[in-house]
């Protein structure tokens, strides 16, 4: 019988600790658009949105929306004080130039060196589609991949090269999962915290590459 | 030479796009249901114009903003970044190959339009590296890194969604319905534009423009439309 991992919500909480305060990030679809959740009330983060919002508030409340005044899911949002609004171009400017402190995004599989996949599942069905995703992948300052440790058939998602049609090349600096905190290090990857009730030895199980494991590892503080 | 003031504006919707012809390549503004010139669009439904390329970063929602030209069939082929998995009559044809797509990464994509505006024929960029949409491309390395040529991407047509316009065409833009629409502004041969408000020259201040006149050959006045 397998151990409890984290939810996902769990997961947004742990990732929402990597934040400091007065940082700009972006984030992508998935378990990082739950992570604005957790932060603490008195820190100010300055959220990205890239259709060219950089300040974004909480969610508009019933009545207050502004059809204008959108996130990049088209979901209604707020401002914060000291918000400003640029165009498309501009708004990759802030990802790909690098200018963003953090960029969090889910993830398909995260490789040994950092090469991130998960912008399409060979053989999905449509046209797929790429968004924002390579150029925050090329140029992130800082790339946190949020997602689960395992497929739902428990295959490893962090593996040695990626199987699935790449996003980036070495671009991912962390990984959060429901097991662990893993740090893509130019030696390998660094497991620097485990989940509450998990081994290094149990992520390791499910891990394709060797994890490099400096002395005992810490649970993570949720 | 005509009045300056006054010669790029059009009567109505359906005449600012009244010589736009079967087969031509038309750039739209918008973003999250934001800044589509969605009069502008369903004018050129209405006319009926057929085998259109349409630059955008996604194929609309059902028949909203850019799906109607997609349900009426009158798409052949999509640059875009994010078709989106709700666009339907988009999708549809897809799957039966009567459009075809050329997925560009977002930034990418303003960045072609941004090149043709300002002259600029070709770059290297690093993005999509090692990936299947660089397969094939040509590749060189810079500052250490694995780059692609990305070439500059123009449009006969690029239809604009603006907040104001002053008769001469300076833009000024609402919140994030801002997006892509100063970029297409300045990258096709004649820019269409709809803005809620069309206001006298002078009225705006020229520390606010967005988009300058120059970039802008015809402008309509229409209510913001959600579809």
């Amino acid at each position: 019988m397998s151990k409890p991992r984290l939810t996902r919500e769990q997961i947004a909480q742990r990732a929402a600790r990597e934040l400091p305060d007065g940082a700009s990030v972006n984030l992508g679809w998935g378990i990082p658009n739950l992570v604005s959740n957790y932060l603490p009330k008195e820190q100010i983060v300055y959220f990205h949105s890239e259709n060219g919002i950089l300040g974004m508030g909480p969610r508009a409340a019933g009545g207050e929306e502004d059809l204008d005044l959108v996130d990049a899911m088209k979901v209604p949002v707020t401002l914060l004080p000291g918000a400003a609004f640029f165009n498309q171009a501009d708004a990759h400017v802030m990802t790909r130039g690098g200018h963003l402190d953090f960029c969090l995004m889910g993830g398909l599989q995260v490789s040994q060196k950092g090469d991130l996949a998960n912008w399409k599942v060979p053989g999905a069905k449509g046209s797929g589609g790429i968004g924002g995703a390579m150029d925050i992948a090329a140029g992130a300052k800082h790339l946190i991949i949020c997602m689960e440790h395992t497929t739902k058939d428990d295959e490893p998602k962090i593996v040695k090269r990626c199987s699935y049609p790449l996003t980036g090349l070495e671009c991912v600096k962390t990984v959060v999962t429901d097991m662990a905190v893993i740090d893509v290090e130019a030696g390998g990857l660094v497991l620097r915290e485990v989940a509450p009730g998990l081994t290094a030895e149990d992520v390791q199980a499910v891990t394709e590459p060797k994890l490099i494991i400096l002395g005992s590892v810490p649970e993570m503080k949720l | 030479m005509k009045d300056p003031v006054k010669r790029k504006i059009y009567p109505t919707v359906d005449e600012v796009i009244a010589d736009v012809p079967d087969g031509a390549t038309i750039m739209f503004g918008g973003f999250g249901g934001a800044g589509f010139p969605n009069n502008l669009i369903q004018a050129l439904a209405r006319k009926g114009t057929k085998n259109l390329t349409a630059i955008s970063n996604n194929c609309g929602t059902g028949d909203g903003e850019l799906g109607l030209l997609f349900k009426n069939k009158q798409v052949k082929h999509v640059i875009a970044s994010f078709p989106g998995p709700r666009s339907n009559y988009f999708q549809d044809q897809f799957a039966a190959k009567e459009v075809t797509v050329e997925l560009v990464a977002q930034g990418i994509l303003c960045e072609r339009m941004r090149a043709r505006g300002a002259g600029i024929c070709a770059f290297y960029s690093p993005v999509g590296a090692g990936t299947e949409i660089a397969a094939g491309r040509e590749e060189r390395v810079f500052q250490g890194k694995r780059c692609v040529l990305e070439t500059a991407l123009g449009a006969d047509f690029a239809f604009i969604k603006a907040f104001k316009a002053d008769e001469i065409g300076n833009l000024i833009y609402r919140k994030a319905a801002r997006n892509f629409n100063p970029i297409m502004a300045t990258a096709a041969h004649v820019t269409i534009v709809e803005a809620d408000e069309v206001v006298p020259v002078g009225s705006l201040d020229p520390e606010i423009i967005i988009t300058p006149s120059v970039f802008v050959d015809r402008i309509v006045q229409a209510k913001t439309l959600r579809t």
